[in-house]
């Protein structure tokens, strides 16, 4: 077993990372080489391809023992490789949603497509990084490429002001998170997350290590957008273009809670006194106030933006859940959450184009009598957001709920259900205005086009979430599994 | 004389005002450009502890680290410099409170 061990040559470990940076760089050559009259459709295929090889790659590293590689800075295991397809699985709906969305005539569409690909290579990197270098890396690889993506409307007054909130406030957040990084190095004299647990109890100094963990929470919490850090959600979701807000409503987000559960659970756990009820705070925080704001909304994609940081709370309620069931249900949940999320976000940019003509909650009305598969997706993903049962959304909040009344947090479960109630509301007011039928003076909205790639990204992110609506046994054995692999740092919590 | 009498201790405090000076700058300052640079006031601050810290352990770790910060400051400065010229070019202003199309 241990020469298995050694077997494994680094690069293997790293393999769906260097896939997708080849990708990435192939795309951006290809686009200078080639004449700028030309369609640049070719390039997103070749990115779906790269993202499909690097999904297949990550796939093949459960077949190797877990363990870590390059001096212990990254480590595949079964919750990296967990990640990574989730990961990957959003990137490919996301590149096929703009192959077919994105203005044919736009320049710089390859770098849109080579952007796409960096970022999943940075959100890739994040969930199986254990060093805090690699992570503060891999984090602004990520960030870097969607500050870009948010802003990528450059000729409407949005665009710009969406990337440049992101930009500010997401650089602001990094710096405190690497204030955190250099605070439990200073503390520690380590930064590999591995070694931080058994170093917290011989610590230089205690409260630096509580100063450091807080600020390294402020960092992650406003990548996943939890409340309080949650301000520029909103603002960036409705100046970004759709295909990218399928995109980052949901990648970076599973990114960010990866590195946020290695941390507490691998880093952290014996501080778990301090930051479990913070956590808790923040998930009925996240929920109460998502779920309020998004009740006032008349934009579609400002209320989804809310509804997101709503969601960020039910997945931080499974945090309470006692042993690794927790982390199981985090992941779950991740995955039920992206695959709604993305779904509803592609049937946004096939309904109102890239122009996004449809802004409003009133413009969908009667969509489902305009284009009957469309609205009929729109009410699926919107009752697997309610949480319907057979659903991907319903098995999410159920084990989420569940783990948490497990772990003792008998009325975070009841705060949450009363939010669904709440996030019913605002839910059906986009339910009703679809299937009502059609005002005469309805605006003017292209006829949905479904091609080939849009109607295969449609097709995976329904698929996706029916698959963990009827039978969520495999995705559930599966993040089981990944859960394992903090089995032996939270035994060493009591 | 002896340059080792000044205390670790002195370089942090120093750097916690300095991330405290980037940090309010950046809440205060009403110009993008500023705002930017408060930002990365705050980065050099990091920079400042991850070298005392290095000294401290006696570890070369915390040195390779700023590194790489400044590194990634660059790139980011890159991109943040462009976005702030095409919000430039599409607004006419660097005002923050200007840039104020989508509000809650």
């Amino acid at each position: 077993m241990n020469t298995a061990l050694q077997s494994v040559p680094d690069i293997y470990r790293i393999l769906p990372e260097v896939i997708l940076t080849l990708t990435g760089v192939w795309i951006m050559l290809m686009d200078a080489a080639m004449k700028p009259s030309k369609s640049r459709r070719s390039l997103g295929w070749v990115g779906a391809f790269g993202v499909t090889a690097a999904l297949y790659a990550s796939l093949g590293q459960l077949s190797m023992p877990a363990g870590t590689a390059f001096f212990g800075t990254v480590q595949t295991d079964a919750f990296s490789v967990f990640f990574h397809v989730l990961i990957c699985g959003i990137v490919l709906v996301a590149l096929l949603l703009s192959l077919d969305t994105l203005p044919a005539n736009q320049h710089h569409r390859g770098e849109y497509f080579a952007l796409m690909v960096f970022g999943a290579v940075g959100m890739c990197l994040l969930t199986s990084a254990v060093e805090l270098l690699v992570v503060f890396i891999a984090l602004e690889i990520s960030s870097i490429s969607t500050y870009v993506l948010a802003g990528y409307r450059k000729n409407t007054g949005k665009g710009p002001e969406a990337a440049i909130k992101y930009f500010l406030l997401g650089s602001f957040a990094t710096g405190f998170l690497l204030y955190g990084v250099a605070m439990i190095f200073g503390a520690t004299g380590t930064t590999q997350i591995n070694d931080i647990a058994a170093l917290i109890p011989v610590a230089k100094s205690p409260s630096l290590v509580l100063i450091a963990f807080a600020l390294l929470m402020v960092g992650i919490l406003f990548k996943v957008s939890a409340a309080p850090f949650h301000v520029w959600t909103p603002d960036v979701y409705e100046g970004a273009p759709s295909p990218v807000v399928a995109l980052m409503s949901t990648a970076p987000k599973a990114a960010a809670f990866a590195l946020l559960i290695r941390l507490v659970y691998g880093g952290f756990p014996t501080l778990k006194p301090m930051w479990l009820p913070l956590l808790w705070a923040v998930a009925v925080l996240s929920m109460t106030v998502g779920n309020l704001a998004a009740l006032r909304q008349e934009n579609v994609k400002r209320m989804l933006a809310y509804s997101s940081i709503a969601h960020a709370g039910y997945l931080l309620a499974a945090f309470a859940g006692a042993g690794t069931s927790g982390i199981a249900a985090a992941a779950f949940y991740t995955a039920a959450y992206s695959a709604m999320n993305v779904g509803i976000f592609a049937v946004i940019t096939v309904a109102s184009g890239y122009d996004e003509k449809l802004p409003l909650i009133g413009d969908f009305r009667g969509l489902i009598h305009r284009a009957p598969l469309l609205g009929g997706l729109m009410l699926f993903f919107l009752i697997s957001l309610i949480g319907i049962p057979f659903t991907g959304g319903f098995f999410g909040k159920f084990f989420s709920f569940t783990t948490a009344s497990q772990g003792g947090a008998i009325w975070l479960p009841l705060i949450g259900l009363l939010n669904s109630g709440l996030a019913a509301a605002y839910y059906l007011k986009l339910v009703v205005s679809v299937a009502q039928a059609p005002s005469s003076n309805a605006p003017v909205a292209p006829k949905p086009q479904i091609g080939v790639a849009v109607g295969t990204a449609l097709a995976f992110a329904t698929i996706a979430t029916l698959v963990l609506g009827i039978a969520p046994g495999q995705v559930l054995g599966a993040a089981k599994a990944s859960a394992q692999t903090f089995a032996t740092t939270i035994s060493s919590i009591k | 004389m002896n340059f080792d009498v000044v205390p670790s201790s002195w370089y942090l405090i120093l750097s916690a005002l300095l991330f405290s000076l980037g940090v309010i700058g950046f809440l205060i300052k009403r110009s993008l450009i500023t705002v930017f640079m408060s930002i990365e006031l705050m980065l050099n601050a990091v920079n400042l502890s991850f070298v005392t810290f290095a000294h401290e352990w006696h570890a070369v770790k915390g040195q390779i680290f700023v590194f790489f910060v400044m590194m990634v400051a660059a790139a980011e400065a890159a991109v943040g410099l462009a976005i702030i010229i095409s919000i430039f070019r599409a607004r006419a202003t660097l005002n923050v409170d200007q840039i104020d199309l989508m509000k809650l």
